[in-house]
């Protein structure tokens, strides 16, 4: 009998296979669930699967398996109704930010979602307080740091009002001051976040528990502290081997 | 970053930067209009198209030298016929076409010099312009910094290895490492247009892009869109009558 109790995952993902088209077999049978009000680290090396994996989150890319956002099956009729849930921020800010504004930048996705054009205007300008960066609103993207880029980035994705927040390696081009501040930026936020990451440092400071990507698999859960230590997966010139 | 200059000079603050986009781009059409269809560019026709100029330049508080100097630009495309008007014995055909290609440069360049590229492609859409083109053009703009920057750090990355010496061999190694750095840039170019649509798709696009209203029509545009309009259309009349 199921427990009343227990908290409905916000994803659950079972069995997800995704081959690339030169023959990669990229994700082998990938099981995972989010519940929420969690942030789970997604470790494991370059190649593993870990960006794949999250792309198929909210549909931009199509594996083979089953995938659940908030109850709705990932399928094409769900598909607005799961980007609207599922917000990613990519690793790159410059491929994410493609609009002439800040301001247009942050209200896109409003107005992609059908939101009218002031209502638009107004979550871009909560967002961008939110993130600190209500005071560049009519700058170039381009004309931006790279700390601001993120900033902006994630702004834009927040505007969305995400359930669940999913960032491919946000702390990458942000110097230490940077990291600290999106990471105090990260902590205040409530949605259940995903995030994908080769510093352990800021995972552990971050998130609740983690899972090792190797070869398109998940092979280990665990604390972010556990795995370092299993996998000896922190900045050291040594080899890589899996421990199982 | 390098910013590019005109992307500089459209976010300073004049009174010309302060009217509306479509006001300005309705002037420029009228000024276009006026310009191209005056039958013969005399001297008097020249210099009351360019006091017309002059006196956006001024409102502008653009750099004259700096105008004059970047409308050059369309000198290349412009010489060639020029020369062959000449040549064919039709100096007054061939000034004719230098002045009219120079001048309508120049007032070009004063509204984008004056306007933001955001600003004036929301005007351009806003007076009926195609919007998959507007795009386009937007998309184009807001990459060419990025795609610019990535070509900068190929050049430097090949300098940096030995590409920078002088002498034919060195000459052959840098065009070879071009020819070489374009077809990287294709790629990486290719790669990034990917992502960026994946990005757009995850935050809901279906086709269109949308964007705020940014141009607010103030009573000013419309003094500054009937003076621009009368004076245009007075100095084409005047002409007429001259002429």
């Amino acid at each position: 009998m199921p427990d009343k109790l227990a908290p409905q995952p916000l994803i659950e993902v079972s069995q997800l296979r995704y081959r690339y088209e030169d023959g990669t077999l990229a994700l082998d049978g990938v099981d995972f669930t989010l519940y929420p009000g969690e942030t789970v680290a997604l470790l494991g090396p370059n190649g593993s699967g870990k960006t794949t994996f999250v792309l198929h989150l909210n549909g931009l890319l199509e594996g083979e398996g089953r995938i659940t956002v908030c109850g709705l099956p990932l399928n094409k009729e769900n598909l607005p109704a799961i980007r609207s849930k599922v917000g990613l921020l990519f690793q790159d800010p410059d491929e994410q930010l493609f609009m002439p504004t800040v301001l247009d930048e942050v209200a896109f996705g409003p107005l992609c979602q059908g939101r009218s054009e002031q209502e638009a205007r107004m979550r871009a300008q909560a967002a961008l307080q939110k993130v600190g960066m209500a005071a560049g609103a009519h700058k170039a993207p381009y004309h931006l740091s790279a700390g601001e880029k993120r900033r902006v980035a994630l702004a834009a994705v927040l505007a969305c009002e995400p359930e669940i927040l999913v960032l491919d390696e946000p702390t990458t081009y942000l110097d230490p001051p940077g990291q600290s501040e999106l990471l105090a930026l990260l902590s205040r936020l409530p949605q259940a976040k995903i995030i994908v990451t080769h510093d352990t440092l800021f995972a552990e400071a971050i998130a609740h528990r983690a899972v090792f990507f190797y070869r398109g698999k998940i092979i280990a859960h665990g604390s972010v502290a556990e795995l370092r230590q299993r996998f000896g997966w922190s900045a050291r010139a040594t080899s890589f081997t899996p421990a199982r | 970053m390098h910013q590019a200059e005109l992307d500089e000079w459209s976010r300073r603050d004049g009174p010309l930067h302060r009217r509306d986009a479509r006001a300005k781009l309705l002037v420029l059409l009228a000024y276009l209009v006026a310009l191209a269809t005056v039958n013969t560019v005399t001297p008097l026709a020249a210099a009351g198209f360019a006091a017309l100029l002059g006196l956006a330049v001024a409102l502008s508080r653009l750099p004259a030298g700096g105008l004059a100097w970047r409308a050059a630009a369309v000198a290349p495309f412009v010489v060639v016929f020029t020369v062959a008007s000449w040549v064919a014995g039709e100096p007054a055909r061939a000034m004719a076409l230098l002045l009219r290609s120079y001048l309508s440069a120049v007032a070009v360049l004063i509204v984008v010099g004056t306007t933001p590229l955001p600003l004036l492609l929301k005007g351009i859409e806003h007076l009926g312009g195609p919007r998959f083109l507007i795009t386009v053009v937007q998309i184009l703009y807001r990459y060419l910094f990025v795609l610019s920057e990535q070509a900068q750090h190929m050049r430097l990355a090949a300098a940096s290895r030995g590409a920078a010496g002088k002498g034919w061999q060195a000459n052959r190694a840098r065009f070879k490492a071009a020819a070489g750095a374009v077809a990287v840039l294709f790629a990486r170019s290719y790669a990034r247009a990917q992502t960026i649509h994946r990005a757009m798709l995850a935050r809901g696009y279906q086709g269109v892009l949308p964007s705020l209203r940014a141009n607010r029509w103030q009573a000013a545009d419309w003094a500054f869109l009937t003076v621009g309009l009368l004076l245009c259309v007075s100095l084409r009349l005047a002409l007429e009558y001259a002429g």
